[in-house]
């Protein structure tokens, strides 16, 4: 029990510390891609130190909704890096939240976000909640086809379990992942406001979604967000590792596997980023009104994988 | 005195609320005796209701017969476990309106007032009848007082015309309905003219007769709880009542039909059929889909309400089918499991519900708006009633670690749990059919972030609106009450789950297993699905206390006041914020086959332009309009027989005269 504590405090940590460099990994490598000079690994940390510094400037009307919003949106997504398994598979908070509560607690986020940015009542702000409520609601179901599809392997919504079932267990092929696994890349760049959804890096407040309901925020808040974000997409792959390419996470009780698994971690983060840029490079953000198709075209993949996997693997 | 049975204390409330029926229509001169006295002993009432409820949660059945009603009919009362169950919904619930009400009704007129005290407690006596009732007459008979009080309080301002309508309509279907259930209750005596359910119990029906029965009761009852096609009436009276009425009858009244069909279908039949669940779990998915989507384009706040309920009617539905599916299947274990859910997912609506309706009534009572368009930023006029009013909307978006998530987590479960099933196509559907649930829930996320943002954040889009008055203290005691509700359900599910349990092994001979304890919540085994809210909500309360004084410490905390900075444009003023109509503009586009939209667009060179955009429901279009024109065309035909003219009328007297002595040789 208590390594367990010590196990997951640190893979939380861990994971709070790590996230900004995964940004930094990303925007990276879509510079190198795009023939641009690539800013310093460490640029997000910079950024983030240097917003803490600023004073911060709240709008006349900006009431408590808005200055909370920050911090209950970074300890959302620490709760998460808590419990999606990264490193090592016995995690006492692990039961607190299944997947299915996961997708709740990304939700709670999501819901205080917009909730903030319709706060002050600038015409961009509720524009952005509008648009971040649209792609989120057609996502979410998506999503949760995806973790039915791997709780029905696994017979179970726990994350340790899930693992457990799909890479300490004889392999076995699971087609149904193979669609889920589509799926879930389509989710989560809609979720973490990427393209071909949204562009993190835009600056036209008409296509804006993530952006312009953040807007309004500025110095000590707008550096809880931009770390919550990095965090968001470090949990997302962090879950894509679980599901698709567990391997090399530590099993329960296993501690000398953890430089292992560190190691391992380290190298399916830097492949996957590198992976994000290409495609992010590849493809242009489509118009809002596309993005309703796209995410119906991952729903389907994901019950497609559902079926396959009563089809094939039943 | 003490060895009074719970069912002798629910009828005795009953008596009581009665009691201060008649008293209401005493004080027509005083109105503040009435919300000053008879609300809050009715409260009362509806506390001590809640507790009997409980009580009889955990006490055998008990039943017995008053010697009211036909010489040879006398009222069966009866209170088992699920009497129990929605006795304290309904006592619960009704404790939080009945205080916010004692205030709420303060601004009214002593007459009106009265009447509304009368009507109020009738219809508190006749849900708790419906419930107790073990015969089909006094289940009728109060099934009747229920639908005619409600009536009276839908048309409380029956001044209006909109208002009148409504009323109309939800009594037509009510009476629809009651025919329904009247005909189902004689299919169910068999032939035998025995009405009281004891009878029905051990009457064995043959699997047509049983299925005759079954659908005549979702007709009946679903013409009560909203069920698509039969909701028409719900979008237009459940908004037309009194707001705290409203909270009552979205809140209580829509659950007396979902007890109805759960006494009916696993009480009196109990020869399930596979095919009843799949045609209940179809019907409720449509009903939630269409629930959630027309939700989301009303831009009046009560409607938006009103059809969010139709969504969870629709998701209480589904869970009722599933549990059919899974008891006709032989696997009671999680038949318990989707039981429990629905139960849950009932007690929850019934107060997340109640807290959004009686807090939309805060606002309509002070700023005497109900259009969301002409409101904003109420939040700093109305701090308490929108910061109650938060609690709600997060708990009915199905966030955690609030109550709404706890029923949508545990019949997302129980939807997984089918691949369970022996027969083959339903186990590979289903799973698939939990999308749609989810699909559901992510849109009363969409629904309600519109309903709150529109209403309580922003900038106010009318002036008047600064000087908006904060709701009085009986009305943020009621609200806080059904807020703390709404917290705690969420928070220990696992105590919640015990309660529900004598209704799972009265329905079912099986209960839930919770492989948890108290903190965790772990049906079916702890390997395959657990959740601890209390630690969820911890954990996060701590991260954020932790990062909120950890950057106050650190690094300076220094905050300047300045103009929104809005992409440095400089106009910036309210009617810029989206309205109702905006937000709910992507649905609108996205699923417009289901509508039919009418907009009015302005003039350009209009200086005060409007906008108005409405989503008309096809079902009604499609449905009920033929029907009114034909109704209209028969009566327009009938109408020609008369003429007035004295001659006419005795050549008609004569010709039936004539063709009466035809028939009578």
């Amino acid at each position: 029990m208590t390594a367990g504590l010590i196990l997951q405090t640190f893979q939380t940590v861990l994971a709070i510390l790590l996230a900004p460099l995964l940004m930094g990994w990303v925007n990276q490598c879509r510079a190198w891609l795009q023939g641009r000079a690539a800013p310093p690994l460490t640029q997000p940390y910079r950024v983030i130190r240097k917003l803490f510094h600023k004073d911060a400037v709240l709008a006349h009307d900006a009431g408590p909704l808005f200055r909370f919003a920050p911090y209950i949106l970074f300890a959302c997504m620490a709760l998460a890096a808590g419990i999606v398994p990264t490193i090592a598979n016995d995690l006492p908070f692990s039961p607190a939240a299944d997947v299915i509560a996961l997708v709740g607690l990304f939700a709670l986020a999501r819901v205080f976000l917009a909730l903030a940015a319709m706060d002050i009542g600038t015409a961009f702000g509720t524009l952005g909640a509008r648009r971040e409520m649209l792609i989120s609601f057609l996502a979410e179901p998506a999503l949760l086809m995806v973790f039915f599809t791997a709780s029905l392997i696994s017979h179970s919504t726990e994350l340790p379990v899930i693992v457990e079932t799909l890479a300490h267990k004889e392999f076995v092929i699971y087609p149904s992942m193979a669609f889920a696994a589509v799926a879930f890349w389509m989710v989560s760049t809609a979720e973490n406001a990427r393209i071909p959804i949204d562009n993190p890096t835009t600056h036209l407040e008409l296509t804006m979604i993530h952006e312009a309901m953040i807007l309004e925020y500025s110095a000590r808040h707008l550096a809880l967000i931009e770390w919550a974000v990095a965090l968001k997409l470090f949990v997302y792959s962090a879950l894509g590792i679980a599901l698709f390419v567990p391997w090399g996470i530590a099993p329960a009780g296993d501690l000398a596997a953890l430089p292992l698994a560190i190691l391992a971690l380290l190298a399916k983060m830097l492949a996957g980023g590198a992976g994000l840029a290409v495609l992010e490079t590849l493809s242009a953000k489509m118009r809002l009104f596309r993005a309703p198709e796209f995410l119906g075209t991952a729903f389907m993949l994901a019950v497609l994988g559902m079926l396959t996997h009563f089809l094939l693997e039943a | 005195m003490l060895d009074a049975t719970p069912l002798d204390w629910a009828w005795g409330i009953v008596l009581y609320w009665l009691l201060l029926a008649g008293a209401g229509l005493a004080c027509r001169r005083h109105a503040r005796l009435v919300t000053g006295l008879l609300f809050p002993l009715g409260a009362l009432g509806a506390l001590a209701m809640a507790a009997v409820g409980l009580a009889g949660l955990a006490l055998p059945a008990g039943h017995f017969v008053l010697p009211i009603g036909l010489p040879d009919l006398p009222f069966h009362l009866r209170l088992d476990a699920l009497s129990g169950v929605f006795l304290a919904l309904l006592g619960a619930a009704a404790f939080g309106v009945t205080v916010y009400g004692a205030g709420y009704f303060r601004s009214m007129e002593a007459g009106p007032l009265a009447l509304l005290a009368l009507w109020y407690h009738l219809f508190l006596a006749g849900m708790a009848l419906v419930l107790l009732a073990d015969d089909a007459y006094a289940f009728m008979v109060a099934w009747e007082l229920m639908a005619l009080s409600s009536y009276f309080l839908v048309t409380t301002d029956h001044k209006v015309p909109v208002i009148r309508k409504a009323g109309f309509l939800y009594l037509l279907i009510a009476h629809v309905g009651a025919v329904a259930l009247l005909l189902c209750f004689g299919v169910l005596q068999g032939g035998h003219g025995a009405y009281t359910f004891d009878y029905m119990r051990s009457a064995a029906l043959t699997p047509f007769w049983a299925s005759a029965a079954f659908l005549l009761a979702l007709f009946g009852f679903g013409a009560k709880a909203g069920l698509v096609p039969l909701h028409v009436w719900l979008p237009e009276a459940h908004p037309a009542a009194p707001s705290p009425v409203s909270a009552l009858m979205s809140g209580v009244m829509l659950k007396t039909a979902v007890y109805g069909l759960l006494r009916v279908t696993f009480d009196l039949l109990n020869v399930q059929l596979a095919w009843w669940g799949s045609l209940a779990i179809a019907l409720g998915l449509l009903t939630a889909l269409y629930g959630v989507v027309f939700a989301a384009v009303q831009s009046d706040m009560k409607r938006l309400l009103a059809w969010s309920s139709i969504e969870n009617v629709g998701i209480i539905l589904a869970g009722f089918g599933l549990t059919v599916i899974f008891y006709a299947d032989g696997k009671g274990g999680l038949a318990a499991l989707t039981l429990t859910a629905l139960l849950y997912h009932a007690v929850n609506h019934a107060f997340f519900k109640g807290l959004l309706f009686v807090g939309t009534g805060s606002v309509l009572h002070s700023t005497g708006v109900r259009h969301m368009g002409a409101l904003g930023g109420l939040i700093r006029f109305m701090p308490w009633t929108a910061w109650l009013t938060l609690v709600g909307v997060l708990a009915i978006a199905g966030l955690p670690p609030l109550n709404g998530f706890v029923s949508e987590w545990l019949l997302l479960q129980a939807f997984l749990l089918t691949p369970g099933l022996s027969h083959q196509y339903l186990n590979m559907i289903i799973p698939v059919a939990a999308a749609a649930v989810a699909l559901a829930a992510a849109l009363a996320a969409y629904v309600m972030v519109k309903f709150y943002g529109v209403v309580f954040l922003g900038q106010p889009r009318a002036e008047n609106l600064r000087h908006a008055h904060d709701a009085g203290w009986p009305e943020r005691l009621g609200m806080a009450w059904l807020a703390a509700g709404c917290v705690l359900l969420g928070l220990f599910p696992s105590v919640v789950i015990g309660w529900l349990a004598p209704v799972t092994r009265l329905l079912l001979s099986q209960t839930l297993v919770n492989d948890g304890n108290w903190l965790m919540l772990a049906p079916v085994s702890a390997e395959r699905a657990s959740y601890a809210p209390v630690v969820f909500f911890l954990v996060v309360v701590a991260i954020t206390l932790v990062v909120f004084f950890g950057v106050k410490r650190v690094y300076h905390g220094r905050t300047r006041r300045a103009a929104p900075w809005d992409c440095g444009f400089p106009e910036q003023d309210a009617r810029m914020q989206d309205s109702a109509e905006g937000f709910g503009q992507p649905i609108r586009q996205i699923f417009s086959v289901f509508m039919r939209v009418e907009r009015e667009t302005p003039d350009p060179f209009d200086a005060q332009p409007r906008y108005r955009g409405d989503s008309r429901d096809k079902v009604w279009l499609l449905a009920y309009q033929p029907i009114a024109d034909l109704v209209a065309w028969l009566s327009a035909q009938a109408g020609r027989l008369q003429h007035g003219s004295i001659q006419w009328y005795l050549i008609y007297s004569f010709a039936t005269l004539i063709f009466l002595l035809v028939f009578t040789r």
